[in-house]
């Protein structure tokens, strides 16, 4: 018996991506000033890792009525709260920003006096839990966070310290690999990655905490490696054609690679769809962020890397004396 | 490529017998593994042939299995007073010894202790004495360097002496207080039966605990955050109090709070002595116990305390003493007898929990400075359940996605990739065990990124396989280039995934530090299987049917 193998991409792919550069350029401009505006205008939503406060999950015996919850904290003394729905309706979040000493000390039933900061969030998340019992019979408490507001704060600096240390360690690794012109290429494809992606979490409202900082860490593995991949056929193929122009060898290599970048992307999204739709409510999130990663990633590889290489000229002279 | 060196073959085959072993004991249940008694705190033995093989499991994060991370911030700022008081009080007595020089009281003005001296001819003599309470700063190791604890100045005016505390000399204090303090929150963790607390240093001035299981972090705080300290005072019962705690103290009195007495309706403040008769680490073995109906926490006193305890009682029949506690009376009972007997009982509206912690807490000792919780992250059992389960689920079913897309993708060489990617997944299994790597729910997620990025090196290789082949190269000689060309864009598309997983590692809080790891060890055994191994099965593959064409 013999099956017929699936051909994801045509054998003999000859895309011309090099003509649609300058359409990806605009595209990609685009992209990045909408990520920008959405980031300064909309925000993020920062959850408590880098704002600070604290985050309470709980699961009801009856469905939970959110508007209770609500009211239930405005009586306690807690106004800016965040109360929703998780993944079903005897599961609810409640999320509150950092509250100064003051105003903990204000709430009614609080005996506290002469606290600091960091205290007065335990303090919250102690009233809310006593306000919680008392309304809910056999609540469960699945999740209790507190971040105090130097925690928050230091978590904000090596959250995006990691960031540009990754985008600088991968800079040097493909400075010492290829030439710097890719080191350029790939590095810009990168930071269009990771602009794209807080754009996304700007528009899409998703919780921004430490998960994510490793989501968009991931991504830029995962982009790197699909630009390496492009790349190191590109100078293949450099030192093969020697006369041919250099948009001509740019599209060879991209056609011959085109199967494999699809093919691995597929996989990855296969599997990270899985995760999104069966990893839970904790998962989802960073699934999310992973798929469109892994999308924009595809993407940017192909479109924004290889031809950034038209514009950061290749050398091609000096390849007879590398081939070893 | 057909040909592999039978050493190369043994190692191959070692590595994933290895991985396999350390990964088995996932799948077996606890009961066949380890004896079942086991003291309590204790991590239980293994028995019959698990004494010789590999028999940790997956070491689960507190996300997975439910549990308590709270870091606490020790309170420098404190030490730092109370060395300075410490300080002003040694001035003052440098200064009193015979032949005295005279000074007005030392006092502490910022982070530094002034003295002015009343006769400026002394300040030569005052300033040798003083130097004899500098000493050479030890550091924790023991050793001695250049340091000095103590910076002595003269004063601008000829007459006033300042001292303060040099960095060095607060740096080893800081390190001695988190590492004491480290001591004393293991020593009452333990004291409750937990299994397996870890408690870390964390930067300069912070503690790590993480207490599996115990979804009430409230009690980790009371118990780790409580100074406990413990000390009697005589009780000076003719100091006028007003309401809100507001006195004319005589010298060497103070006034503390004493929220218990609103019960039988007297002043919730009293007036005590400043010293101390008796303080928490004169007490021993201090339990819970019940007495009259009532729970009490009972101690005995060590020789010292039975001494000072039976002298101040005999001398003050009829008075009363208070028990403080951290700057609060808890009970202040009247003296009807001296008590000589070296052993005594506390009263003071416990609960059974509330009382038996205190008397956890006396016999572990006091801290040595405040703790304050800056960071908690709790997980109920529950959730951590729920977590595991939609992760294997998900684990599951994306793995068998991919091999679907792989086999549609490549028949026979799909088979291949299958068999390696099973393969890495057993030793991602077996690496995280044998390490004792912690698995977080972003560990899995990071498993499950791995399974689908784990093929990419055999898509690789496969593509440049079949282009090979269609340029007209023979099978053999086809899979053998494809396998060379492959190999650098494989190394560098790893080695760039691998920087991120450690800078990752590195910045490393938590849960996404156990990403990093997944991450990683996933790199390492997927550029294993899906090269090395994959190359082996297929140079097998074709010495067995030496196929003329390539299906694929």
């Amino acid at each position: 018996m013999k099956l017929a193998l699936v051909r994801f991409i045509p054998t003999e792919s000859s895309f011309d991506f090099i003509r649609l550069r300058w359409a990806a350029f605009a595209v990609s401009a685009a992209l990045m000033l909408g990520s920008l505006a959405a980031f300064f205008v909309v925000g993020l939503n920062f959850g408590i890792d880098f704002r600070g406060g604290t985050l309470i999950e709980v699961q009801t015996q009856e469905p939970a009525d959110l508007g209770t919850i609500r009211s239930t904290m405005e009586e306690i003394g807690i106004s800016a709260v965040n109360v929703q729905s998780f993944g079903s309706d005897t599961e609810v979040l409640i999320t509150v920003g950092t509250m100064s000493p003051e105003a903990v000390m204000a709430m009614p039933g609080v005996e506290e006096t002469g606290i600091d900061e960091e205290q007065a969030q335990q303090v919250v998340r102690s009233q809310i839990q006593a306000a919680l019992s008392d309304q809910f019979e056999g609540i469960e408490y699945r999740r209790l966070e507190v971040v105090g507001p130097q925690v928050s704060g230091e978590l904000v600096v090596a959250g995006t310290t990691a960031v540009i240390a990754a985008l600088f360690l991968m800079l040097l690794y493909i400075w010492f690999r290829f030439e710097w012109q890719y080191s350029v290429g790939a590095v810009l494809a990168l930071i269009h990655d990771v602009i794209a992606t807080i754009g996304f979490f700007a528009v899409t409202q998703l919780e921004f905490n430490l998960s994510t900082i490793a989501a968009i860490l991931t991504i830029v593995g995962y982009s790197m490696n699909d630009t390496v991949v492009v790349y190191d056929r590109i100078r293949e193929k450099f030192r093969k054609f020697k006369t041919l122009p250099t948009e001509e060898v740019l599209n060879k290599a991209i056609n011959k690679t085109l199967s494999r970048t699809v093919l691995t992307s597929g996989t990855t999204l296969v599997a990270l769809i899985a995760m999104a739709l069966i990893g839970g409510a904790a998962l989802q999130g960073f699934a999310l962020a992973l798929i469109w990663g892994v999308v924009i990633g595809t993407y940017s590889s192909v479109f924004v890397a290889a031809p950034l290489l038209t514009l950061t000229g290749v050398k091609r002279t000096s390849d007879e004396d590398e081939e070893a | 490529m057909l040909y592999f060196a039978p050493w190369k073959i043994a190692l191959i085959v070692g590595a994933i017998v290895v991985g396999v072993l350390f990964s088995v004991p996932n799948f077996v249940p606890e009961s066949v593994r380890l004896e079942q008694t086991s003291s309590e705190g204790e991590a239980p033995e293994p028995k019959g042939i698990w004494t010789i093989l590999p028999h940790q499991t997956v070491n689960l994060g507190l996300d997975l299995r439910g549990g308590s991370h709270i870091v606490f911030e020790v309170d420098m700022e404190e030490v730092r007073e109370e060395r300075l008081t410490n300080l002003a009080e040694d001035v003052r007595n440098t200064l009193r010894t015979s032949p005295p020089i005279f000074s007005a009281r030392p006092a502490v003005v910022g982070e530094e202790v002034v003295v002015r001296l009343s006769d400026a001819e002394d300040m030569d003599a005052a300033m040798a004495r003083l130097r004899d309470l500098n000493e050479p700063v030890t550091t924790t190791g023991g050793g001695q360097g250049m340091a000095q604890t103590l910076d002595i100045s003269r004063g601008e005016d000829g007459q006033t002496i300042r001292l303060s505390v040099t960095d060095a000399a607060f740096e080893a204090i800081q390190q001695r207080t988190v590492s004491q303090s480290i001591n004393v929150i293991r020593r009452r963790i333990d004291s409750t039966g937990t299994t397996e607390p870890t408690i870390a240093r964390q930067g300069d001035d912070r503690v790590l605990v993480q207490v599996p299981g115990e979804s009430n972090p409230q009690r980790i705080i009371d118990l780790v955050g409580t100074a406990a300290r413990l000390t009697f005072h005589m009780v000076e019962s003719d100091v006028d109090i007003g309401p809100a705690g507001e006195a004319r103290t005589p010298p060497g009195v103070m006034v503390l709070p004493y929220p218990g007495a609103a019960e039988f309706g007297a002043s919730p403040y009293i007036a005590v002595q400043r010293r101390a008769l008796i303080t928490g680490d004169q007490l021993v073995d201090s339990s819970q116990q019940f007495q009259d109906g009532q729970v009490v926490v009972a101690f005995r006193f060590n020789t010292s305390g039975a001494t000072a305890f039976g002298e101040a009682t005999s001398q003050n029949v009829g008075r009363r003493f208070a028990v403080v506690l951290d700057g609060e009376v808890i009970s202040a009972p009247r003296i009807n007898s001296p008590i000589l007997g070296g052993s005594g009982i506390i009263e003071g509206g416990f609960t059974v929990q509330s009382a038996s912690d205190l008397a956890n807490m006396l016999n572990a000792g006091a801290l040595p400075a405040s703790l304050t919780p800056v960071e908690l992250r709790t997980v109920g059992p529950g959730l951590g359940q729920d977590s595991i389960e939609a992760g294997q689920t998900a684990v599951l079913i994306g793995f068998a996605l991919v091999i679907l897309f792989m086999l549609a993708a490549y028949g026979s060489f799909g088979v291949v990739s299958t068999v390696a990617l099973l393969v890495n997944v057993v030793l991602i299994l077996g690496a995280l065990s044998g390490l004792q790597a912690t698995l977080t729910l972003p560990g899995i997620g990071g498993i499950i990124l791995t399974i689908g990025m784990a093929v990419d090196a055999n898509v690789l290789i496969f593509e440049r396989i079949r282009e090979e082949y269609r340029n007209g190269r023979t099978v053999v000689n086809a899979v053998e280039i494809g396998y060379d060309r492959a190999f650098a864009a494989i190394l560098d598309a790893n080695v760039t995934t691998f920087i991120a997983a450690s800078v990752l590692y590195m910045m490393g809080a938590g849960p996404v530090r156990g990403f990093a790891v997944t991450l990683g060890i996933g790199i390492l055994t997927s550029v294993f299987t899906a090269f090395t191994f994959s190359r082996l099965l297929i140079a097998v593959w074709l010495r067995r049917s030496r196929p003329k064409t390539l299906a694929m």
